[in-house]
């Protein structure tokens, strides 16, 4: 639906950022959980595993950047103000576009956060 | 004296005491034990760093510029006081930290020494067989002890970890940090001492009602001694006749506990064999000596309220007292 020349925002397109994060913490965690649970060859590498999870990572990133893209450049259409006190419907959908990209900020932050032991364990351990 | 120098001279005496001892992560004796504490010391300077920052913050916000700020200002301040600089500090913090694991987790170059922590009490094994790698249950055999874990100085020792009842975790604040212990599971810890001692340990995941009880000693001596040490808890005991030996069969100790070279094979509770060699009994929890086999047996939870180990002050005193005896010369 366009409103204002714009797609219009709501409860979901807010949480779409962090729903990937989840995604992504959900996934790296059981995979990582899933291929170590034998607990029996702690020293051999888990190549696969790894390139799973930096795979899946590049999926997740890419989308949650799709996701700041679009809720900047709708937020920036408006003037990209903060102040949304009044009772309208800019002023509903400026705050649903700045929060949306604050929320993207964060997921993209924690998703790489999350990434990192990839880089630095090869094996069980 | 004056009286705040009194009182600063006993905080700082409190503080330093707090500090030092064998059972004191300021005071490391072993490899993961220093990196602990050197992150310890970062972690300190930096939040004592960005709590004077902020409260310098709200201090100028309070007393300083009375006018309103501008928008520009305040969201530049937020960008990069609240977004940047936290996101950075703790991307370097966590990569810091997440090398410094694998590291510390690298293989081991001396003994395997199963532990296994039941309530509540450490189940000792060494030189068990069974490895490398790590499995879903605690290798069998071994030479069998308890509450005392001797391992040799500069050597990586591998303990492996399991319990058979509830989750506990086995610390040891002066050489490393604290690993979990869990049923059906084989954890893994990998200790290397830097230098000799006897320090303390303790079950830390409560577990029940004597979990405070749940000691344990940790021994570094240099290697020699180390195996030494295995090779004679590996021998039969001391001395296995005499009343104090007959009483202890009879009186049904030897359906919970094991003295090898006599009929007592239990294996409910710690292994007897040479518990006359060991620095405590019950977990860490009283010094060996016959007066406290004794007192212990006429009533263990008198003692260590929740323990798994009957009272048996319905015996005869003299029978108590052989038992303690023969008990004490079990070296
Ligand atoms: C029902 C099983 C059971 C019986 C029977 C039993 N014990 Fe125990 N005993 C235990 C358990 C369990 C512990 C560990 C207690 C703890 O520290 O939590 C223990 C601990 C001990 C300890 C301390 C060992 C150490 O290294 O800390 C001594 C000594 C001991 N028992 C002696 C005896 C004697 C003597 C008898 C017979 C009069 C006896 N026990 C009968 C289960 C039993
Ligand atoms: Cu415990």
């Amino acid at each position: 639906m366009q409103v204002f020349g714009k797609t219009q925002d709501n409860l979901w397109t807010l949480v779409a950022a962090p729903t990937i994060w989840g995604f992504h913490f959900l996934f790296s965690y059981f995979l990582a959980a899933y291929r170590c649970a034998p607990n029996d060859d702690i020293f051999n590498t888990i190549g696969g595993t790894r390139a799973a999870i930096a795979g899946v990572t590049a999926v997740c990133l890419l989308l949650i950047l799709l996701i700041a893209r679009r809720a900047w450049r709708e937020w920036r259409a408006d003037g990209g103000g903060y102040s949304n006190n009044q009772d309208t419907p800019e002023a509903r959908e400026r705050f649903l576009e700045f929060s949306t990209l604050l929320l993207a900020a964060l997921s993209f932050a924690a998703v790489v956060f999350e990434t990192l032991p990839v880089l630095v364990f090869w094996d069980c351990r | 004296m004056t009286r705040p120098g009194t009182i600063a001279a006993g905080l700082s005496g409190a503080v330093l005491t707090g500090c030092q001892g064998a059972q004191s992560a300021f005071d490391p004796a072993g490899v993961e034990a220093e990196r602990v504490l050197t992150l310890f010391w970062i972690m300190l300077a930096g939040g004592t760093a960005i709590w004077i920052v902020v409260i310098g913050v709200s201090y100028y916000a309070a007393r300083g510029k009375s006018g309103p700020y501008s928008d520009r200002s305040g969201i530049r301040l937020i960008v990069w006081g609240g977004c940047v600089f936290p996101a950075v500090v703790l991307a370097g913090l966590l990569w810091w930290g997440l090398t410094m694991m694998p590291e510390l987790r690298r293989a081991a170059d001396g003994p395997t020494i199963a532990v296994s922590a039941e309530r509540f009490w450490w189940r000792v094994a060494y030189a068990v067989e069974g490895e490398p790698g790590v499995i879903r249950n605690l290798p069998r055999g071994g030479v069998p002890s308890a509450n005392e874990i001797w391992i040799p100085l500069g050597k990586r020792t591998e303990i492996l970890l399991s319990s058979p009842d509830v989750i506990h975790s086995f610390w040891v604040p002066p050489l490393a940090g604290k690993m979990d212990a869990i049923p059906g599971r084989v954890n893994r810890l990998v200790l290397e001492p830097t230098r000799p001692g006897v320090f303390n340990g303790a079950c830390a995941e409560y577990c029940g009602t004597a979990h405070t009880y749940m000691g344990f000693r940790v021994v570094v001596v240099p290697e020699a001694e180390f195996e030494a040490y295995v090779a004679s808890q590996a021998l039969p005991a001391a001395t296995t006749d005499g009343s104090g030996a007959r009483l202890f069969v009879q009186n049904g100790c030897a359906a919970c506990h094991t003295v090898r070279g006599t009929a007592a094979d239990g294996d409910v509770g710690p292994d007897l064999t040479h518990v006359a060699s060991r620095r405590t009994i019950a977990a860490g929890l009283l010094p060996t000596t016959v007066e406290n086999f004794a007192a212990f047996i006429r009533s263990a939870e008198h003692i260590k309220p929740g323990v798994e180990m009957p009272a048996f002050g319905i015996l005869p005193e003299e029978e108590i007292t052989a038992i303690a005896q023969w008990l004490g010369k079990l070296e």
